[in-house]
């Protein structure tokens, strides 16, 4: 235990100096990531506006509340592992990774967090000038937000091992761009990003309900509103427990014959 | 004349490097259809809950993302990879062999590198635009025709000034991919009629990253909103960054020094 801990704390150290060093481009994803909630925020507004009342319980500030904690639990959940994998496969740095006694995937895993932890900077008053540009009306309930941070954990390691799975296809595959924009286009309607899952068709939010996508941002989001039944958050948490496990077991299993197939050229 | 000459000759190079790599084309074909139907997804699902947004009716907010992807293919298949290349060309004092050719310096940069396949996202582009006008069922008249080519042509002309502009700085600062990121993440509000958003957006939409004149006021022109002052101020615009962004390039090219000795 001594022995993870300490090596989480290294590997944490050194991913935090990396992203300070490399804060220009991560400030420039930061804004991407404002500006896409803050475009669907603005489209649901404009149709609350136009019907004249809510839309599936949401009006334009209950909307504002949503993608405001969309935004922030996305920062706190999301992964850049598909966009990047391709490369350590085509330029072979991977062999560096591979000759560490320890898998690559807890200096991932570490990378993730720090870049979270250094763009707080920026994530915070981003969020507070959406807030103020916007004006959410939060309604939270007690309960709801207590099981929330086990919700955004479940989502977080979902999420990434998840991803992590799917980019090693560019072990079979050297250009991955196929598989990354079929998941996104998939996760876009699926994950509640485009819209709260409510206000998709009925048979499309029932299957939605039950897949990862969801799981990884949709429901830690409603629950943070407080917009989900007892009965209801506790079978979404089910479903999030059952995808973690789920893609636990997908990653080790790609992982295992991915290796076999990677042969690169030393650097 | 010359220039349609040169990237005529620019795109048939371009073609026969791509036509090398044919699997690329499915790739790219994959990725606008993905593309395509995902924003039309969207669309979609928002008018599955109303009529009309501030006023834009189903097929006319469909005729947007139709301009959104021309113009948006359109910068992918020539703007943005010819100045990707000059960038690198500066920061690799390659920019010499350019300046040695005896034709205007920022015409070559501009249409030096030409990405076929590109062509699909402006097809694609050009395709929904054209079912959502005939959905509209509304004539569209020879006036409202030549208002929204112009309208179109001006868009382009000053999304080609803002992008000719921000290149330049290549001159001063070594990396700008992060600025161009910049500009992809915002051109993605293009997707929606500029009237839904608040005022201060609008602004930055229009005076910052000029998405309002690439795609919202030709998409007007198309479904009748445009009045002639805004295609006025559209023209004018369009010759003042035109303008402009020439001096910002004779300026910048003048702060060059080449990489020889």
């Amino acid at each position: 235990m001594k022995q993870a801990l300490d090596l989480y704390g290294t590997l944490l150290r050194v991913a935090i100096a990396g992203n300070i060093q490399y804060r220009a481009a991560g400030m420039v994803w930061m804004l991407g990531m404002v500006i896409e909630p803050v475009i669907y925020l603005v489209v649901w507004s404009a149709v609350a506006d136009s019907r004249g009342e809510s839309v599936a319980g949401y009006d334009a500030r209950d909307f504002a509340a949503y993608y405001l904690t969309f935004f922030v639990l996305h920062h706190l959940t999301f992964t850049w592992i598909m966009e990047v994998f391709q490369y350590r496969v085509q330029q072979g740095s991977l062999s560096f990774e591979l000759l560490r006694p320890i898998h690559p995937i807890y200096a991932d895993i570490a990378d993730n967090v720090a870049y979270k932890l250094v763009m707080l900077v920026v994530m915070i008053p981003a969020a507070v000038v959406i807030a103020l540009a916007f004006e959410p009306r939060f309604q939270p309930v007690g309960w709801s937000l207590a099981l929330l941070p086990i919700a955004v954990v479940l989502a977080f390691f979902t999420r990434f091992f998840l991803e992590w799975g799917l980019a090693m296809s560019a072990f079979w595959t050297t250009r991955t761009t196929a598989v990354n924009r079929t998941y996104y286009s998939i996760y876009l309607f699926l994950s509640g990003r485009a819209a709260p899952i409510a206000l998709l068709p009925a048979w499309l939010s029932g299957v939605a309900e039950h897949l990862p996508f969801y799981a990884m941002i949709g429901f830690p989001v409603e629950l943070a509103l407080g917009k989900l039944s007892p009965e209801r958050a506790l079978s979404g948490l089910g479903v999030q427990l059952v995808w973690t496990l789920f893609a636990l077991g997908f990653v080790a299993m790609v992982w295992r014959r991915a290796v076999r197939r990677f042969s690169a050229v030393g650097g | 004349m010359n220039a349609l000459r040169l990237l005529w000759v620019f795109a048939r190079v371009g073609a026969m490097g791509e036509l090398a790599y044919r699997a690329n084309f499915w790739l790219q074909l994959l990725e606008s259809f993905l593309a395509m139907g995902s924003t039309l997804g969207v669309v979609a699902v928002v008018v599955s809950q109303t009529d009309s947004l501030h006023g834009w009716q189903p097929a006319e907010l469909v005729a947007v993302v139709g301009v959104y992807f021309a113009i948006l293919g359109t910068i992918n298949l020539v703007i943005a990879p010819s100045l990707s290349q000059f960038m690198q060309d500066v920061r690799e004092g390659t920019l010499d062999f350019t300046l040695t050719k005896p034709e205007d310096a920022q015409l070559l940069v501009s249409v030096s590198n030409v990405h076929v396949f590109k062509l699909i996202d402006v097809v694609f582009g050009l395709a929904v635009l054209a079912l959502a006008t005939a959905r509209l069922g509304t004539e569209v008249g020879p006036v409202q025709a030549l208002a929204f080519a112009s309208a179109l042509l001006l868009g382009a002309a000053i999304v080609y000034s803002f992008w000719i502009a921000l290149a330049t700085m290549a001159f001063w600062f070594i990396r700008l991919e992060n600025v161009l990121m910049i500009f992809w993440m915002v051109y993605g509000a293009g997707r929606w009629p500029l009237g839904i958003y608040p005022d201060w957006m609008r602004w930055g939409l229009t005076l910052l990253v000029p998405v309002a004149f690439a795609v919202t006021v030709p998409a007007e022109a198309l479904t009748g909103r445009l009045d002639a002052a805004t295609l006025g101020g559209a023209a004018l615009v369009a010759s003042f960054a035109l303008a402009g962004s020439r001096l910002f390039w004779r300026r910048g090219l003048r702060q060059y020094s080449g990489a020889s000795a």
